[in-house]
């Protein structure tokens, strides 16, 4: 990255002190995680027309373009 | 562009030592100094603590960065798409182009979509800006940029502005007026300065701030009315080509991805960079969070989608395949979040299985890149625009 030593000491001093705070964050399993996501994507399916498709009288760019005449 | 074009070298008086030097431009706890190198170097100097060196530094990195990967290790004990086996798979898609909208002269590069469900904006390589009515194909608005590869465009949430900005460093906001007539150019309004062009805004939950990333290596958040900048954002090591907000009720984080191939979660009031995910394997082209909060998906040219779980921090699945070798431009989940829309390099859009991990449909239809993938702000469509110079409505 950089040839001159004193700004690659400030950005190593600034990933030590990055690393030492991302050590500190509190996990969880990522089974857990899983679970939730999946949950989220049960509950709300229904409401998500690109998945359940929706019938066309519904959807406004399903019915094809009418010509309007003014 | 891996040149570190976002160290702007400057000739001038250093401001600890007065004499005229080559400066390096430096941010320090978020105040820009112009030092010497000298004094740059004096500086880091003292600031070691005692025992200090850059060998104890160099090391204490090593093993937090060992010790960040053990931990992450442990919490791996399944993968997603085994939870999601019991799961019903997802029937056939048919999915069509529904509108065609012509009327860019180049390559169109960005889009939005209005909270009004029915409005687009988009931004093309020959400057153009235009905001168009998706359920009749019709222009409502245009205006000509001073500048070329509008990389960023977006539409304010209350519909009545447009933000956009690209190789001119800048992203400027048009407010939309609903005369006809009047030169749109002439009520705009600069909002952002960056020192290397803009690569993505967006507007937080009001029109009165916005949130830009650039090739610079930052991100930035402003102030519309003053253009006065709030908090900006570093880490980043290369350029910041995307980013995207956090849906509302999770709070005031944001993700961005770079040409670093790091995905970076940012706290907005802070400015402290979270979380990092540094699994892909090039650049990051486009980050979309899940409609949760909790994870988000990344598309990249290495030709993979992965989805990240924020709270696991952590990498959960990998939407790829051998015959996919084309690089991904720009990724968008569902209403739900059980569908990825992916846009290639290779005028297809992939439609993942987010939990399954398969991918369900291919749709073709462009005839150059895809450049931008968004779904509509009620689910009922996506939006995909082109190299091809066209936008393309599919339901």
């Amino acid at each position: 990255m950089s040839n001159n030593s004193a700004s690659g000491v400030i950005s190593l001093q600034k990933t030590v002190k990055q690393l030492r705070f991302e050590a500190g964050l509190r996990r969880i399993k990522v089974s857990q995680a899983a679970v939730d996501l999946k949950t989220f994507c049960l509950q709300n399916a229904q409401k998500d027309p690109l998945l359940m498709g929706v019938p066309s009288s519904d959807n406004p760019f399903r019915p094809p373009k009418s010509c309007a005449l003014f | 562009m891996c040149d570190q074009t976002f160290l702007a070298i400057t000739f001038g008086p250093c401001d600890n030592c007065t004499q005229n030097k080559p400066l390096m431009n430096i941010y320090l706890k978020n105040e820009p100094i112009n030092y010497c190198s000298l004094c740059v170097e004096l500086m880091a100097c003292q600031a070691l603590a005692k025992g200090e060196t850059i060998n104890t530094l160099k090391a204490e990195s090593e093993s937090l960065k060992a010790k960040l990967e053990e931990e992450r290790a442990k919490l791996h004990d399944v993968e997603l798409h085994q939870v999601a086996e019991k799961m019903e798979a997802l029937g056939q898609f048919v999915m069509k182009t529904r509108r065609t909208l012509k009327g860019h002269g180049n390559k169109v590069l960005c889009m939005d979509w209005c909270r009004d469900k029915r409005r687009i904006v988009s931004s093309s390589q020959d400057g153009k800006v235009i905001v168009w009515d998706a359920y009749t194909t019709n222009k409502e608005h245009a205006v000509t940029m001073p500048c070329t590869w509008v990389m960023a465009c977006a539409y304010a949430p209350s519909g009545c502005a447009v933000a956009c900005g690209g190789l001119d460093n800048k992203c400027s906001v048009y407010p939309l007026s609903l005369d006809k007539n009047e030169n749109l150019s002439s009520k705009k309004k600069s909002v952002a300065m960056h020192t290397n062009y803009l690569s993505s805004c967006s507007f937080t939950n009001s029109d009165m701030q916005i949130l830009t990333s650039s090739g610079d290596g930052t991100c930035a958040l402003w102030d519309v009315e003053s253009g006065q900048l709030l908090q900006s954002f570093h880490g980043h090591s290369a350029d910041v080509l995307t980013l995207d907000l956090a849906p509302s009720e999770t709070g005031n984080t944001f993700v961005s991805g770079g040409c670093d191939k790091k995905a970076n979660v940012w706290d907005m009031r802070s400015g402290q960079n979270v979380q990092s995910f540094e699994t892909h394997e090039s650049d990051i082209n486009s980050v979309k969070y899940y409609p949760s909060g909790d994870a988000f998906a990344s598309g990249s040219d290495d030709a993979t989608c992965r989805l990240f779980d924020l709270r696991a921090d952590r990498e959960v699945a990998i939407y790829s395949k051998e015959s996919i070798i084309f690089g991904a431009s720009s990724v968008d989940f569902s209403l739900s979040g059980r569908l990825l829309f992916a846009g290639h390099n290779d005028y297809t859009i992939n439609v993942w299985d987010v939990l399954k991990g398969t991918r369900v449909a291919i749709l073709f239809g462009h005839e150059n890149r895809v450049s931008t993938v968004r779904v509509s702000p009620d689910g009922t469509a996506f939006c995909s625009g082109s190299w091809d110079n066209t936008l393309r409505i599919w339901a």
